[in-house]
């Protein structure tokens, strides 16, 4: 799990630019699926067939990333942003595109640093002039932030674990999941950062029984935190409701009664903000049952995202274990009028 | 010139009947099949049968005004359809409704305002329209509640071969696709001018689902803010720079072979061109490419002055110059210069 996550998060793979992370997700998981393909939105689709209950698995594989707007003529990059940026966690940081060109991110002078915007800052790439500038980069070209993974006890630091810790839970789960009768459809989507656009479209495609995304959470355990009850460490969580999905309370349910009978630690999910795939998934057509897995995640859309190993093992095995139990179908829809 | 009475003809969004009679008559000579749908997006297919199948689409709304309620002194209360700046109602005139009614947009003379009111834009709740009536009942003979109203404004050259007008975006655009249809391609050519844009993007939805096309090119008008005050960094587009490219909006990123097949067709063909600086607002690629399984999408927009205003400005060069480019990208897509599935 380890060098596959240091892999997926160190891979380029902004919002719309999603081709680099697909095609290492590919190589991971393609002997051990029946098919693999794409589509018009980038998204990457793993089918292992069956008879049995059709689920979808949702990870989205893009992360944030700043999209340049415009090349001065000294050669400094202008951007905006992809996906939610903090401006002073953008301070300093270096960056690279697609074709391996970095930078680093200064501001112009400010009297007051609480007023810093996106407008504020630039890109640097070294160049003089704007003509030796366009020859690394061009408008339009995304970065991202340009991190090596550290390894700091049962933790690791990086860029996109938001949420390439899903991706691997999810490559994870389909290279060891037990011979099922259901027909599993594991989508690594894309532009999830910038509204979910990836999973409409797949599950449109798709049209499953029920989809299920896995992504990271926030938590509440570090000092001074907003409240909430998330814990590194502590398990992944059964999402009960974000901004975007209150889960369907039959699937949270399954989720808990599969953890607690695998003796998997779990913890109920919360998220006063943000949202995730599910939200999009159980939108559409007429309706679809969807929940959530998540990964706790300390500093979210940060380059120094936190997550705990343990808590990626665990929701690979709960993932795992609810991805092979048999689902009876008029258990997943009950009949509330029955 | 056709679009100067497309630019003339009066369509807010949800009443684009004006624009739709205007466009079916110049251009149903042109097209193999002429439909409409519920929401009333007009529909010309050409090359039925042929592949790929390509959407080309314009809407056809403008923004406007609504009338909500009357005084007792018979002025109007209206509120806004889509977005406009309050700033830029005070004292313009307009049409309203089947009749074209003319009033105008009142707001206190400046002899009576109080010195911190002329430091401050008039609120929309704080204007109306005058119909030049002096009872509710007079107000109510000449227009109903639900009526439209749009800025009453002659197109007329200008300058370094300019147009000045209202309603460009996205009157532009249509004419960019009235032109397109005249022509030939070696594709399924599906016309559409879509309604209800301005509100979010209502119109192109229904007509993704309807068409499913295997490729959709919007035509947009864009804003062009090149002028005091901005910084170069933030001109969104500039006028005379030729058509721009959208790379990202608040709905939509462009896929980078839709970029790839853009810029390599504008510069083998030689047309200027140039990207839209901007990563807000939306058009209707974004509900297009979100439709049915996904749908590639592309846009291209004429830049514009003073845009969602009564007086904007756009460049003739730059409009004959996305005609060229709508053209060469359909002819590049004709020749398989897309690949359409499938992107990573």
């Amino acid at each position: 799990m380890k060098e596959l996550l240091k892999k997926l998060s160190e891979t380029y793979g902004p919002s719309g630019r999603e081709a680099q992370i697909a095609r290492v997700i590919r190589e991971e998981i393609k002997d051990y699926v029946d098919e693999t393909y794409t589509d018009n939105m980038g998204n990457l689709y793993a089918v292992k067939k069956g008879n049995g209950a059709k689920i979808m698995v949702a990870a989205h594989m893009d992360e944030i990333g700043m999209i340049v707007t415009h090349l001065d003529d000294k050669g400094f990059l202008r951007f905006s942003n992809v996906g939610g940026l903090s401006p002073h966690v953008l301070l300093g940081q270096r960056v690279i595109f697609a074709n391996g060109s970095q930078g680093t991110i200064g501001m112009e002078k400010l009297e007051e640093l609480n007023k810093l915007t996106l407008e504020k800052l630039f890109i640097d790439i070294g160049a003089t002039t704007k003509e030796e500038a366009s020859k690394y980069v061009k408008v339009g070209d995304i970065a991202t932030y340009h991190r090596e993974v550290a390894v700091v006890g049962n933790r690791m630091i990086g860029k996109a674990m938001d949420n390439r810790a899903g991706c691997a839970v999810l490559v994870k789960a389909i290279q060891e999941l037990a011979i099922t009768d259901n027909e599993v459809y594991a989508v690594f989507t894309s532009q999830e950062e910038v509204g979910l656009r990836g999973s409409r479209v797949s599950t449109y495609r798709i049209n499953p029984d029920l989809g299920l995304a896995v992504d990271v959470t926030m938590v509440g355990d570090t000092p001074e935190a907003p409240t909430m009850s998330v814990s590194l460490g502590k398990g992944p969580t059964v999402k009960i409701k974000d901004a975007s999905v209150i889960c369907h309370p039959r699937l949270k349910e399954m989720l808990s009664e599969i953890a607690e009978k695998n003796e998997i630690p779990y913890q109920y999910e919360v998220l006063t903000a943000g949202g995730t795939d599910a939200g999009a998934i159980h939108l559409t057509k007429e309706g679809i049952p969807a929940g959530v897995i998540s990964i706790p995640c300390r500093y979210v859309h940060t380059p120094g995202e936190m997550v705990d190993l343990e808590d990626l093992e665990h929701a690979l095995k709960l993932l795992k274990a609810f991805l092979s139990a048999p689902l009876e179908m008029r258990e997943i829809f009950p009949c509330h009028l029955e | 010139m056709l679009l100067k009475r497309l630019s003339e003809a009066s369509g807010a969004s949800g009443d684009e009947g004006e624009v739709r009679s205007l466009l079916k008559e110049e251009l149903a000579l042109h097209a193999e099949e002429v439909t409409t749908d519920a929401l009333g997006n007009l529909y010309f297919k050409k090359g039925i049968g042929r592949k790929p199948r390509v959407m080309v689409v314009a809407h056809m709304d403008e923004v406007g005004l609504m009338v909500v309620g009357y005084e007792k002194s018979g002025l109007l209360r209206v509120a806004k359809v889509g977005s406009i700046d309050d700033r830029v109602l005070a004292s313009k005139v307009v049409a309203i409704g089947k009749d074209r009614v003319p009033g105008v947009i009142g707001a206190k003379a400046v002899h009576l305002q109080k010195p911190d009111e002329r430091t401050k834009a008039i609120k929309i709740d704080n204007l109306y329209i005058d119909l030049g009536v002096r009872s509710q009942e007079e107000a109510e003979k000449l227009v109903k509640i639900g009526d439209y109203g749009t800025f009453t404004v002659t197109a007329r050259e200008a300058g370094d071969n300019c147009l000045i007008g209202k309603a460009f975006d996205n009157r532009a655009g249509c004419a960019v696709l009235a032109e397109l249809l005249k022509e030939e391609f070696a594709l399924e050519l599906n016309a559409v001018f879509t309604v209800q844009e301005e509100v979010g993007l209502r119109g192109a939805g229904v007509a993704a689902y309807r068409l499913h096309p295997d490729l959709a090119l919007v035509i947009e008008t864009t804003a062009a803010a090149d002028v005091v005050g901005s910084k170069e960094s933030a001109y969104v587009t500039k006028l005379g720079d030729g058509p721009a490219l959208t790379l990202m909006d608040s709905t939509y990123i462009a896929p980078q072979q839709i970029v790839d097949l853009v810029v390599e067709t504008a510069e083998k063909l030689n047309i200027p061109y140039q990207f839209r600086r901007l990563t807000t607002a939306g058009t209707d690629a974004g509900i297009i490419s979100q439709t049915h399984a996904g749908i590639l999408s592309a846009v291209i927009s004429i830049p514009c002055r003073y845009i969602h205003s009564p007086a904007s400005i756009i460049n003739l060069d730059d409009w004959q110059n996305t005609l060229r480019l709508a053209r060469g990208i359909l002819n590049a897509v004709a020749e398989g210069g897309l690949r359409l599935e499938g992107i990573a």
